[in-house]
């Protein structure tokens, strides 16, 4: 029950925060802000209440109340570990996003905030939905809001960036549709029962061929979410023209539903399509690295150069889901959040930069370090988040990405992949020495982070330090259910080669074991545990 | 007929009874108000005794008539639509109608409805064509109406020229099914044997491909849609709701009665010519629609693709076909109306807020309004938590569980680009403001009362059956 009333109350606070926009400009933020802070203390309390090492449970919690049962269609919603992380993810980054706006947006602020909680609703739908029926509902509902808050409070091209957006996500998300409906019915032939329950539709016997072709509606789904390459091409105008509350809900946790997306659904229910898909969609991620980091140096718009950091961040995801191993797939969840967390910082100082100076354009920057240092500062830790640095939340996830797409084999991949950090480093300094080192080429005049927006940028900078040094508290979490999804596939590719797989489960091991030692972690977290 | 016929009929006998008290009413007194009333009155004692006499097993009057649960709820959705289109009618009528005479609008309003009551029940033949002519020959009338309207006129003469010649299309076809076949009766149809020599066979595909030019044509199905966007465009705002909802559903439920007693589904060749026809639809339906920017030939398109989503579920087959069917045009019905319904309501002039400039900041005019908008073209692009979406779901349901993958594709890819013009609508309501909006028209408050009450209403239903869909899907899927 708690499950349902976190969505019940994210629509809620948006639906007063819409009437009380009627009268005031104030209330709606005020009223945003104490639905959010609500939203993560229980999200919170979830958190600490949960044990993760003797949870044997399939689920933390769930929640099942029947919705269609003409068409087995079910409101279920269930939290494990992966869910929960997820989560904690948006219901921090509700609060940040909440607070980012409270100056930024002065016309239709009620409506705004409407329109930010839905989204938000929408997502914590996605993450927690194990209906199908239920999650491609919830899918959609996220987007709506996002092309609202593109649309009316957006930048110059708004209408364009925003319908592109939407024809993207609603085409691909269709063809999912009928994949789900396809499911749907080859279970229906398998055993005479209508569900669209994730828990039953698992494992679902049908023919390879069908499979991969199920399987890939839902891939393109993920991937245009994910904006891997090919298909990336609506995130940067998205990313450039969206208000800065939606670039951080679109880096932060839109693609991310991509990811889940992948691990929760695609894995599991087509563990065999999936193995076949895997050289291809490693081919995708680290072409995504490549080239979105290529672009990415190109830019000369700010935010569309963070667009662009994002496509190539996506692709480490993209390469560790498909690696198969618990190593590459908990890099992969830290990635997710380590991401959110960075990109979302750019984000909001690309937005403070152009609140002051009202362009995007790095050209006409430079030399800001002295006339905002407290900027600067923030601007170079999470350059040197996003680019990797030791001790920050993205390197632990890349690292463990990395070292887990080796030890799946993909040796050459894996070697051009890792050239995706040294272009990160490209980049990365690029924006630092265009934006706050270099001469002045213009005189501005501006304002250095007020109290609102430091309280914004330490937060966020709490987060991705903790993160650097304690993964630990993340990878607890999300080790029971990444091993069940591993398994899945796992127990497929044992099934072809049992002596091969063996052998490479002990170097993988080892290999992990030493990883884990090397970041002088507690071994208590026991990464590796076999069963 | 027996007392039991006449019972089992009772809403359209009201009904009927209903047009000859207005018809004296009017020549005791002419009112406007009073005629008005009258309507409303015929019509919502015809509904509730659709509550009343709707039968628990089939009731069969001569091989003319089949009453059952399917009919009765046809005809509450044919009663709800026109009480509606009714309310908007009169608000329409009387603020913009130069002219005098408006009684004799409400006359042939229900006469339309009749035609439409009637057909919902047929299972022949003559009872069939005898139906489709009231409608049609009341709906020349009521498109030209306004007749100061150059466009009502040529709208009015297109819609006459057109469906003369495709009711002679359907006349010829029947005619040759019944050479062959002997028989009238959709149910005696379906005993003909498949196995029929070649050029009886021939007769029969040939007699029936020139039927389905005939109904193809009440649907605007493409090819036979050229004359939807002019005839929506030229007659007013209600009545073009009319043809979209009461003409086009009477016809959707008689082509599924003929489908099933006839049971056509066994002729491959048919359900290949449907298929085309849909697929066509849906496709260039949406194409064109991108082309306008008046809202109303916008929606004039878009219901051509919509239908074609519509015979995808036909085309399903007997089990699944029919109740999505049904469902996805109740959905249709109450989008269509509420769209309509938000054009009229907005008008200010004999001319209609059509133009797509006329919507510019409407957002932030009438906000109310352009929500109630809003929410009907996101429920006709189907999106979820409008009606709409679990329409489409319903539809795609139905062809996928039948594997009827090319359809299901298509509906998809019509989707996609439908989304495009809808979102252009949308966006244009965002804009920032000019002062094109009408305002006067609002000041009257007490005149929108009932249609705005109506447009809540309508509103409310999309997204509580968008949300809570379940009574609705066992309604449908009761109907057998």
């Amino acid at each position: 029950m708690i499950l349902a009333w976190l969505i019940i109350l994210l629509i809620g606070t948006g639906l007063l925060a819409w009437l009380a926009g009627r009268w005031n400009s104030i209330l709606p933020r005020i009223i945003s802000l104490a639905g959010t802070l609500i939203y993560l203390g229980i999200v919170l309390w979830l958190w600490l209440g949960h044990d993760p090492g003797t949870d044997n449970q399939e689920w933390i919690t769930s929640y099942t109340r029947s919705w269609i049962p003409a068409f087995g269609i079910q409101f279920k919603l269930a939290m494990d570990g992966l869910s929960l992380l997820m989560l904690v993810l948006t219901s921090f980054l509700a609060v940040i996003s909440v607070l980012v706006s409270w100056k930024e947006i002065n016309k239709r602020v009620g409506f705004f905030h409407f329109n930010l909680l839905l989204v938000l609703a929408g997502i914590t739908g996605v993450f927690l939905s194990l209906d199908l029926f239920l999650f491609y509902f919830s899918w959609e509902l996220m987007l709506v809001p996002m092309y609202f808050l593109i649309s009316i409070w957006g930048h110059e091209n708004r209408v364009y960036a925003a319908k592109k957006f939407f024809l993207f996500t609603q085409a691909s998300g269709l063809l999912m549709f009928l994949s789900i409906l396809g499911l749907y019915f080859i279970h229906w032939q398998n055993t005479g029962v209508f569900t669209f329950d994730y828990e039953q539709l698992l494992g679902t016997d049908m023919a390879s061929g069908t499979a991969f072709l199920l399987m890939l509606g839902f891939v393109v789904a993920f991937i245009v979410k994910l904006s891997t390459v090919p298909l990336h091409s609506w995130l940067p105008d998205a990313h450039t023209q969206a208000p800065t509350a939606g670039s951080v809900i679109l880096a932060g946790l839109l693609l991310k539903t991509g990811a889940y997306g992948l691990i929760r659904f695609v894995l599991p229910l087509f563990p065999q399509a999936s193995l076949q898909l895997a050289p291809v969609a490693i081919t995708l991620g680290v072409l995504s690295i490549l080239y979105g980091a290529k672009l990415a140096f190109a830019q000369t718009d700010l935010k569309r150069l963070v667009a662009y950091i994002s496509v190539s961040h996506m692709g480490f995801i993209l390469l560790g889901v498909y690696a198969f191993n618990e190593m590459a797939m908990q890099g992969v969840i830290m990635q997710i959040i380590a991401h959110a967390i960075s990109t979302g910082a750019l984000f909001i100082i690309a937005g403070a930069l152009y609140d002051r100076i009202h362009t995007r354009d790095i050209r006409q920057m430079g030399g800001l370090w002295r006339k905002v240092p407290k900027m600067g500062t923030m601007g170079l830790l999470f350059v040197m988040a996003s680019l990797g640095l030791p001790g920050l939340g993205n390197f632990v996830a890349e690292i463990l990405i990395l070292i887990g797409s080796y030890l799946a084999n993909h040796k050459v991949l894996t070697i051009l992949a890792t050239v995706g950090l040294v272009t990160a480093t490209i980049y990365s300094l690029r924006i630092m020495q265009k934006v706050f080192y270099g001469k002045e080429n213009k005189n501005w005049v501006i304002a250095d982070l007020g109290i609102r927006e430091m309280i914004i940028m330490l937060s966020l900078t709490a987060v991705i330090i903790w993160l650097g040094l304690f993964p630990a508290s993340v990878f607890n979490v999300s080790q029971i259910p990444v091993q069940k999804i591993i398994q899945k596939v796992n127990t497929l590719d044992t099934g072809q080669g049992e002596a091969g797989h063996s052998g490479r489960d002990n170097i993988y091991h080892t290999a992990s074991s030493m990883a884990l030692k090397k970041k002088g972690q507690d071994q208590k977290i026991n990464l590796i545990k076999s069963d | 007929m027996s007392a039991q016929d006449i019972m089992s009929l009772l809403p359209v006998v009201i009904l009927a009874g209903g047009i000859l008290f207005i018809l004296l009413l009017v020549a005791v007194k002419r009112d406007h108000l009073t005629t008005f009333a009258a309507t409303l009155l015929i019509l919502t004692a015809s509904l509730i005794t659709v509550f009343f006499t709707s039968p628990e097993t089939p009731h069969v009057i001569g091989e003319l008539f089949l009453i059952d649960r399917f009919g009765y709820y046809y005809l509450a959705l044919i009663l709800l639509a026109t009480l509606v289109v009714a309310i908007f009618s009169y608000l329409s009528l009387r603020d913009f109608f130069p002219e005098k005479r408006m009684e004799e609008y409400y006359l042939l309003l229900m006469l339309a409805t009749l035609g439409s009551a009637m057909m919902v029940f047929s299972t022949h033949f003559i009872s069939f064509f005898v139906s489709l002519e009231i409608l049609s020959v009341s709906l020349y009338a009521l498109i030209a109406y306004y007749r100061e309207r150059t466009k009502a006129i040529e709208a009015g003469l297109k819609y006459l020229m057109l469906a003369a010649m495709s009711s002679s299309f359907l006349l010829l076809g029947m005619a040759l099914v019944y050479a062959i076949s002997g028989t009238m009766a959709f149910h005696s149809l379906a005993s003909i044997s498949p196995a029929l020599s070649a050029t009886s066979n021939l007769m029969l595909i040939a007699g029936i491909a020139l039927m389905i030019v005939g109904i193809g044509f009440k649907l605007a199905a493409v090819p036979f849609h050229m004359w939807t966007p002019d005839v929506y465009e030229g007659a007013s705002s209600p009545i073009s709701a009319f043809i979209a909802t009461v003409s086009k559903g009477s016809i959707v439920a008689l082509l599924l009665r003929f489908f099933i007693l006839a049971d056509l589904y066994r002729f491959e060749k048919i359900l290949w010519a449907f298929t085309v026809i849909s697929i066509l639809s849906m496709l260039i339906g949406n194409l064109l629609a991108l082309m306008q920017n008046n809202v109303k030939r916008i929606l004039a398109y878009s219901s051509i693709a919509h239908f074609g989503y519509l015979l995808v579920a036909l085309i399903a087959g007997k089990e699944m076909g029919p109740p999505a069917a049904t469902f996805y045009l109740t959905v249709y019905v109450i989008t269509i109306l509420a769209a309509f319904g938000i054009i009229s309501l907005l008008s200010q002039s004999q001319e209609e807020a059509t133009d797509i400039e006329d919507y510019r900041g409407l957002f932030w005019k009438r906000p109310f309004l352009a929500a109630a908008f809003t929410v009907s073209l996101l429920s006709l692009a189907g999106i979820p938590i409008t009606a709409g979406f679990i329409g489409k779901f319903f539809v795609l349901t139905a062809g996928v569980g039948t594997a009827k993958w090319l359809l299901a594709f298509t509906l998809v890819i019509g989707s996609v680009i439908g989304l495009y013009y809808y979102l252009q609508i949308i966006v244009v309501m965002m804009k920032q403001e000019i002062n094109t909006v009408p305002t006067a028209r609002f000041s009257k408050a007490s005149s929108l009362l009932a249609g705005s009450l109506a447009l809540i209403i309508l509103t409310v239903l999309m997204i509580w059956i968008g949300v809570y869909p379940r009574w609705l899907v066992d309604i449908v899927n009761s109907l057998g």
